[in-house]
């Protein structure tokens, strides 16, 4: 046995992962899909905005869905019923889904050529948010009940996010919940941040949500 | 469990260091982690035990944690304070423009190893 030595390393535990999503992202740059990464809290209604964006995109985009949970399968099962392929990734335990667990789901699915490939990623508002996927485009639904000051108690979701769908707001008028202050949160923690207000129930804000996505894809394969 | 997936980020860091170095065995790791990265020490140095005893390059190895500050800097005047103490609001001059500077570290530091 030799002697000890001490060897300096000064990394990111983080870099391999970047590294890796980096390289995902230029693969689906050349084929030409989107990558969309959906986080959020649990009950935020994730899956019910998924399957309404669907039916919207039916006949304008081709699209499949990845499901990432700790366990079960019923996102995925209620993913397929729509007709679009669906897949339902086990991430064992893990509270977030890594570039690597990403590229083979991707794999899994094989999906072909299609326009867009929703992640819905596993619900918490923490861990998602440290763990680049490979995802084009990151997206963050808040649902109304969670309340306005969300983007204060968990800024790096908010920091990496693209996108926040303010769901649920057809219930706004039951809740103390202020979209104006919301809007001032999310924006001192990331003014590039695009704030929707949603309802996957009533269909509220569908259209700028899906006209958002249409440009975003238009602009992924453009920049190929 | 945020912190399994970072033991398993850093025992794979210092797999890949071990071969790049032809090491055999590694004695101790030091981590350097920021006050609001969101990762709990305890639970870290919990999983860690279990996780590191799995591989052979690392078993028995040590896991030292330095914690780095959390330091807010304010843009309107310039200063930088506590970020845990004074969150986010200047406590100088009572601005909202303010940017956090360090805190979110998860940084694998250096490695004593043979």
């Amino acid at each position: 046995m030799g002697e000890y030595r001490v060897i300096e390393v000064k990394q990111s535990v983080f870099a391999a992962n970047e590294k890796s999503a980096d390289q995902l992202r230029e693969e689906m740059k050349k084929k030409g899909t989107l990558l969309v990464n959906l986080m959020s809290s649990p009950g935020s209604g994730k899956t019910t905005t998924l399957k309404k964006t669907i039916a919207a995109l039916n006949g304008k985009l081709s699209l499949a869905v990845m499901e990432a949970d700790i366990d079960s399968d019923v996102d995925a099962a209620a993913i397929s019923e729509t007709g679009v392929k669906a897949i339902q990734l086990h991430t064992g335990g893990m509270c977030h889904l890594d570039a690597h667990m990403c590229a083979q789901g991707l794999e899994g699915l094989n999906a072909g050529d299609v326009d867009l490939i929703f992640l819905e990623n596993v619900g918490n508002l923490v861990c998602p948010a440290e763990f680049d996927t490979g995802a084009g485009v990151n997206v963050t639904i808040l649902s109304v009940p969670e309340g306005d000051d969300k983007p204060l108690k968990y800024p790096l979701m908010y920091q990496v996010c693209d996108v926040v769908l303010v769901n649920k707001i057809d219930v706004a008028p039951y809740f103390d919940f202020d979209l104006e202050k919301l809007k001032k949160n999310v924006a001192l923690r990331n003014p590039k941040a695009l704030v929707i207000p949603f309802s996957a129930k009533t269909g509220e804000g569908l259209d700028a949500w899906t006209e958002w996505l249409s440009r975003k894809v238009a602009e992924w394969k453009s920049s190929q | 469990m945020h912190e399994l997936g970072i033991a398993f980020y850093l025992i794979d860091m210092v797999e890949d260091l071990g071969k790049q170095n032809n090491l055999t065995s590694v004695a101790r790791v030091k981590l350097q982690l920021g006050e609001v990265s969101g990762v709990v020490p305890t639970y870290l140095l919990d999983v860690w035990r279990w996780a590191a005893d799995r591989t052979e390059l690392l078993h028995g190895a040590q896991l030292e944690i330095e914690e780095v500050p959390a330091l807010t800097q304010c843009l309107s005047c310039n200063k930088t304070y506590a970020t845990v103490t004074y969150g986010r609001i200047c406590p100088y001059c009572s601005s909202e423009k303010t940017e956090l500077i360090q805190g979110l570290e998860i940084e694998l530091a250096e490695i004593e190893a043979t």
